[in-house]
């Protein structure tokens, strides 16, 4: 490692870094507007000059400069102060003067940089230039006088989003970015470049004039639209959520959000359940806590145990379903799901169910097969992994299931399953590839599993992972991709049917007379059978209230502590941001407070008993954040026929990707970007 | 119709065609083109490429000019993403983005032409032509007037180009000349309007006059 002095500080840098990098080692800061540790480098804004000792007698860009042995760097000499001073005022000759007006205000890089590097005046008397504003759909807004031509935008949607619709067109004192011919980004990642816009070029539009930063109050949370897990951060003023942000963890999201975890928060305000409804002669009437736990608790108390169910939902907290389950099972019920889409998932060992690569993981693998999945749609940040990897090293990739316009070149297998068996006997030339490949792939989607062969693909997916050697005692090749924040922990947690428990077709097709819905939206709730008393607990008046005996006001993500499980399994916590809203409390304590009502009160007071409860149920609670990587130690696979593969296409379960659950439907600027991506006309308007 | 966001500080609107595919001699160059280049770098055509959807918007329409349509058809082509080439094409300023007229005069106003009496060119073609400012197009639809950077002709400046054709050793009689010349349908020789050859002194040879060769045996 070379070893060069920085500032007096000597710092052993990998060979290759740039003085930048190695500067950020010796724990001193270089201004930059255009470096990005996650894009390519560009060096186009030139604030990161610095000054080398026997290099040539010029400031030298630090963010593309390598380092080499004994090089003396200055980053505070008269010359880089200078430097700087100039290129800041370059910068600011065309900038406006709107900080005031601008949503960038309070967490602006330029607005820092000029204060601590800038002049105090400025020398520039001429007219500034002025740029149209481009739009770039319901999400980015622009004001393109803002820009300073940093192109960390369009380096992400081209390198990290692979949906290269931005450019720098034009040129010098002409040049603008945008997409030259108008259309909305077409990118499940587009919000990010919000976040690299080191200026108020690009803002968010629903958020636009909201808010000041300094106003918010920021709370640490996990996101529950998707299986990934991705780590936010929610700010909110007063008892309203303003915007979603990413927190980086380089095991899970990196720095990225997708656009529906980043943007649906204003469904987060409409469509609400804010206090209890009980129903009265066929219609819903309000009701007090009292009156709708005295309804349920009479109903309850009338019938045996194995006429009790219930289905936990896509967006629920591990600990809510704890305290459901063992509240019924106190009447003596075994019959709990929480596979709404009836995914075919074989629970007798944990690594049947997860994604055990781990995210940061893909970074390895060598050869990747995707089965019955879109990871565009279905998890956007982990597709980012995968074309990550693919950039790299050009990993080969193949789908089969219809869809192959995933930002990477992958090679099509068809859509029927049956290809899996043309590879596990070699007639397909993929096979070759993944029995080359060192460590290959298989990731299985719930479009893979939610149909009736489900048991079948996953057993021909595990039969094919250990014959190419992707099930190895330090690697672990097969991976199931989850579409619900929820699974992972209500599979963790048993939220599946006992030894004598009926199946989910059973439980809402008139197996049970006792029906509760915790958050459960996704399956047709209209077709369970009239005389089926049905609970909906939940956040949002969508296709579970609307069947519902019952309605009781619950939190979403954002107002709840909870523990969720991602889709690799790793264990996450998020805190509440903000109360529910009216008479809505949080889920285990309404469970909580019902136990007392119905007389079998729940042995825990505190969250942190709760907590206690499901580690005691299961110690993978207690590993918080916390994932340890495995290989595979048991090559014996799940239960299943590999061999009865049916010809009907796989299809993935999300056809759409801007509203999938309650709160991305109620979400006004979802539906905008449905519009706009489905009727582009219409959106223009 | 596409709406294209950047059409410049110009920006008067116009019509972009809604269709573009390459004919016959277009595909032609352009196998010949991509041929130069090894496999799986086609996108290192597109400058010709663009060149040669310009051509042919001149044989099809009578204006030399590459539509968002004809960009597109390039990236598909070559296997870019077509804001790839958007950027090129925009970047460079012998593409033009938007329609011109029939003759394409291209003023070369950088320093040895001004001092050469460019000043005098440009005025020429206003009143010839009819129009005022840079990059517009004369009422008839027969010129569009451009101002460009040094053409590398300085020897023989000041330099009005045509098209693709360099007419040098310019003054406002010659430019009065050259476009009634053009108007007529005629396309008088390229080179020096002052007939001397190439770059050589005008008034015949100025140095080595006295040079003596040994006589032929």
């Amino acid at each position: 490692m070379p070893k060069v002095t920085i500032d007096g500080i000597e710092v052993d840098a990998p060979a290759g870094s740039t003085i930048l990098q190695a500067a950020e080692l010796a724990g001193i800061e270089i201004p930059r507007f255009c470096y990005h540790e996650r894009l390519s480098i560009a060096g186009n804004c030139r604030m990161c000059l610095v000054e080398v000792e026997k290099a040539p007698p010029k400031p030298i860009a630090s963010c593309g400069y390598p380092i080499a042995e004994g090089m003396v760097v200055h980053t505070n000499s008269k010359m880089v102060r200078n430097a700087r001073r100039g290129v800041m005022e370059f910068l600011l000759i065309n900038h406006p003067l709107d900080c005031p007006i601008c949503d960038q205000g309070g967490e602006c890089d330029l607005q820092d940089q000029a204060l601590g590097y800038g002049m105090d005046h400025s020398r520039y008397a001429e007219n500034k230039r002025a740029v149209p504003d481009k739009n770039l759909g319901p999400l980015v807004k622009t004001v393109m006088n803002r820009c300073i031509h940093c192109t960390r935008c369009i380096r992400f949607i081209t390198e990290v989003a692979g949906v290269p619709d931005l450019g720098a067109t034009n040129r010098g004192e002409h040049m603008e970015v945008g997409t030259y011919v108008e259309k909305a980004l077409g990118s499940e990642l587009s919000g990010n470049i919000i976040d690299l816009c080191p200026v108020g070029a690009l803002t968010s539009k629903p958020y636009a004039f909201v808010a000041r930063p300094w106003e918010l109050s920021k709370t640490d949370s996990i996101d529950a639209l998707d299986a990934v897990g991705a780590n936010i951060r929610i700010d909110a003023r007063g008892n309203e959520v303003l915007r979603i942000l990413p927190r980086i963890n380089d095991d899970v999201n990196e720095e990225w959000l997708g656009d529906k975890s980043r943007f649906s928060l204003d469904g987060l305000k409409r469509r609400r359940l804010d206090r209890p409804w009980v129903r009265q002669n066929g219609k819903l009437r309000e009701a007090s806590w009292a009156e709708a736990f005295d309804a349920i608790a009479a109903k309850l108390k009338s019938l045996p145990g194995d006429r009790i169910g219930a289905v936990a939902g896509d967006l629920c907290d591990a600990e809510s379903m704890m305290a459901l389950k063992d509240l019924l099972a106190s009447f003596g019920s075994q019959n709990f799901d929480c596979r709404q889409d009836g995914a075919k998932i074989d629970t007798s060992r944990r690594d049947f169910y997860l994604f055990n690569t781990t995210i940061a993981g893909i970074e390895e693998a060598d050869a990747i097969l995707i089965v019955g999945s879109n990871p565009r749609r279905e998890a956007p940040v982990l597709n980012a992994r995968i074309r990550k990897v693919w950039s790299a090293n050009a990993t080969p990739v193949a789908v089969i299931g219809a869809d192959t316009n995933l930002t990477y070149p992958v090679t099509d297998l068809g859509p029927a399953p049956t290809a899996l068996s043309s590879l596990f006997d070699g007639s397909h030339a993929f096979a070759r590839i993944l029995e080359d490949a060192k460590r290959p792939m298989i990731i299985i989607g719930q479009g893979a599993l939610a149909r009736p062969d489900g048991t079948s693909i996953l057993a021909a997916a595990w039969r094919l992972a250990a014959k190419f050697g992707a099930l190895t005692p330090d690697w672990h090749g097969f991976n199931v991709l989850h579409t619900a924040a929820a699974r992972v922990g209500a599979l963790d947690l048993g939220f599946l049917p006992g030894p004598e428990g009926k199946a989910f077709e059973s439980l809402v097709g008139g197996g049970v007379d006792f029906l509760w819905l915790l958050g459960a939206d996704e399956f047709d709730t209209m077709a369970i059978p009239a005389n089926t008393f049905v609970v909906y607990q939940g956040h949002h008046g969508d296709a579970g209230a609307h069947r519902a005996d019952v309605i009781l006001p619950g939190a979403a993500y954002t107002e709840k502590s909870g523990t969720y499980v991602n889709t690799e399994g790793r264990v996450q916590r998020g805190f509440s941001a903000l109360y529910p809203p009216g008479d809505a409390r949080e889920d285990w304590r309404i469970l909580r407070a019902f136990s007392d009502v119905a007389g079998k009160r729940l042995p825990y007071d505190t969250i942190e008993a709760l907590r206690a409860r499901l580690e005691k149920v299961n110690p993978i609670f207690a590993t918080l954040s916390h994932l340890p990587r495995f290989g595979c130690s048991d090559q014996s696979g799940p239960v299943g026929d590999p061999n009865v593969l049916s010809y009907k296409p796989l299809v993935s379960p999300m056809q759409s990707y801007y509203q999938t659950d309650p709160i991305s439907r109620a979400s006004p600027t979802m539906a905008a970007c449905v519009a706009a991506h489905t009727q582009p006309a219409l959106a223009a308007e | 119709m596409d709406v294209v966001t950047n059409v410049g500080e110009r920006g008067e609107p116009f019509e972009q065609p809604a269709s573009f595919a390459f004919d016959a001699e277009s595909e032609a160059e352009l196998a010949k083109i991509i041929a130069k280049y090894p496999v799986g770098r086609q996108a290192s055509a597109v400058i010709p490429a663009l060149y040669v959807v310009q051509r042919q918007m001149k044989r099809q329409t009578g204006s030399a000019w590459v539509p968002v349509k004809g960009m597109d058809a390039v990236a598909a082509k070559l296997g870019m993403a077509p804001i790839r080439v958007y950027e090129v094409c925009t970047f460079y300023f012998m593409f033009n983005t938007k329609p011109v007229g029939k003759y394409h005069l291209q003023v070369c106003t950088t320093t040895p032409c001004w001092l050469r009496g460019s000043d005098e060119v440009t005025e020429a073609c206003r009143k010839e032509t009819g129009i005022q400012g840079w990059g517009e197009t004369s009422a008839d639809g027969m010129f569009t007037m451009t101002e460009v950077e040094c053409l590398g002709a300085c020897v023989n400046a000041p330099i009005l180009q045509v098209d693709d054709d360099f007419y040098e050793d310019m003054d406002a009689q010659k430019v009065q000349d050259l476009l009634a010349a053009l108007r007529r349908g005629e396309r008088p020789k390229p080179g020096s309007m002052a007939g001397r050859q190439a770059s050589a002194p005008a008034g015949g040879p100025t140095t080595l006059t006295t040079l003596r060769f040994a006589p032929e045996k």
